[in-house]
């Protein structure tokens, strides 16, 4: 079975896309390393290899998780599957 | 299975002053960008002679000048080099790096341009550099057991199946190298910025956590008192975000995955600073790959690994950089640069002590003095770190 997103930890917000030609409506396999758990779910956006999938719903200002660290925050709400990257996170830093 | 790394050696030279190379080069090195014709047309005379060209050298002071000749004597000192011959437009600078180089009991010869001209300079260094060349060759190659290989550690291109997978392969082999009682770098201090926090926590001692502390907040003042926006621009790279980067914290923590999960950090180097014992050495220094690289190779490193993401293609003129990645698109657009492969950890096709091995391996064999792929390349990228403006 393709793997085509991981998620390093089960409390993260997020997933990345590991394979190229993601599109919308496809119902995406993903491994949370971490707990070597699998799970389905529906992309919502065309993702490029590399970038990131939310796999839960996130409100304007929330704290983005990764690695189970912050690693910054949204600056618009952003669906569940949706395509989540400089357009819609920042940097708390700097 | 794996490697037993406490039996295993690697083939290289023993240096006269113990330390063992992998390579054997005889270098030309131009104290100053004034010096860079000369050493070139040595190097193109003498069959076997390597130049080394670079911007600066002059006018330089302080803090900026320590770090310039700490820098060229650590290139010329470094275990890969055979021998060096150094040129520079006059004679006392050239003779402080010559002396310091002869420090290692290697053999070492300046000349100087003034009073000569080139040709004249030329023709006195290319007879010298005959001779060293005809030395190293001579020279014949010992075992050594695996804890004396210096092993560095640096990323480039990075995007997040750097931090998913080709920096905690890195991560692997360095625990494996640690426990086993090697000699180990990485660096990088901007790039740190929002998993500070979790390498403070690896220092051995509070003193070597507050050493890197200090050395992190004073980097954090350079891009306060420097920076026109959020460093959005700069730190991520536009081929970080074009990876899938979002943030510096983000980097960061992908970037940290290259220290494993085991290993202290036993001490703080400041840059081209050699290490004074075995264990994992943090180097304050510049996130940009040449520059960092070439910090390593001056503070003593004999191999380099460094994962790639989008697909970084650099190289050094005497430290040999291991390249590996785990992006697909990388491996597909990208494999005669590529020297290890673990794309396949994305897919559950292989297991991060498969990958840890499988890089343990290729460092093992680049000792051996299997080209690495940017050797191949040819590159040789030798960027030297400035601290500020030339007077």
């Amino acid at each position: 079975m393709t793997v085509h997103f991981c998620v390093h930890d089960e409390g993260d917000s997020v997933g990345v896309v590991v394979v190229e030609g993601i599109k919308a409506g496809q119902t995406l396999n993903g491994w949370i390393m971490d707990q070597d758990r699998m799970i389905e779910f529906p992309a919502k956006s065309d993702i490029p290899i590399g970038h990131k999938v939310a796999i839960k719903a996130i409100a304007n200002g929330d704290t983005i998780i990764k690695y189970g660290v912050d690693i910054g925050r949204a600056v618009a709400d952003i669906g569940a599957g949706e395509h989540l990257h400089v357009h819609n996170v920042k940097t708390k830093r700097w | 299975m794996g490697m037993n790394l406490k039996n295993a050696t690697f083939e290289g030279w023993r240096r006269e002053n113990g330390r063992m190379g992998v390579r054997n080069h005889v270098v030309i090195l131009p104290l100053d960008d004034l010096s860079n014709a000369a050493c070139e047309a040595v190097a193109h005379n003498i069959k076997g002679a390597l130049a080394i060209p670079h911007a600066y050298g002059r006018l330089q002071f302080g803090a900026d000048l320590d770090l310039h000749f700490r820098t060229l004597i650590g290139t010329g000192s470094n275990p890969n080099v055979a021998g060096v011959i150094v040129i520079g437009i006059e004679p006392q600078w050239t003779g402080r790096v010559v002396e310091g180089i002869a420090k290692t009991g290697k053999p070492v010869e300046g000349f100087a341009i003034e009073q000569n001209g080139d040709i004249n300079t030329i023709a006195n260094a290319s007879r010298a550099a005959y001779k060293m060349v005809k030395h190293a060759s001579r020279l014949k190659k010992t075992r050594a057991p695996i804890s004396e290989l210096w092993v560095s550690t640096k990323c480039g291109e990075s995007d997040t199946t750097s931090g998913l997978a080709s920096c905690p392969t890195v991560g692997n082999s360095f625990d494996k190298l640690w426990e086993n009682g090697n000699t180990l770098v990485f660096g990088e201090t901007t790039e740190l910025t929002g998993g500070e926090h979790l390498v403070a926590e690896r220092c051995k001692t509070p003193e070597i956590r507050d050493q890197f502390q200090a050395m992190f907040d004073r980097y954090q003042r350079v891009i306060e008192a420097n920076k026109t926006s959020d460093l959005s621009d700069s730190q991520p790279t536009k081929g970080n975000i074009e990876g899938g980067l979002t943030t510096i914290e983000e980097k960061a923590l992908g970037n940290i995955q290259k220290i494993g999960k085991k290993c202290t950090v036993d001490g703080v180097l400041d840059k081209a600073e050699e290490p004074t014992h075995s264990g994992l050495w943090f180097m304050d220094s510049s996130s940009a790959a040449a520059e960092m690289v070439t910090l390593c190779a001056a503070s003593g490193f004999a191999v380099h690994t460094f994962p790639t993401g989008q697909g970084n293609v650099i190289g050094n003129p005497i430290l040999p950089v291991i390249k590996l990645t785990a992006n697909p698109r990388t491996q597909r657009t990208m494999s005669e640069h590529i020297d290890v492969d673990v794309t396949g950890l994305l897919q559950k096709r292989m297991n991060m002590d498969d990958a840890g091995e499988a890089l343990l391996d290729c460092i093992v064999r680049t000792a051996d003095g299997e080209l690495t792929a940017a050797e191949l390349l040819g590159h040789r990228e030798f960027s030297l770190t400035r601290l500020y403006e030339s007077a």
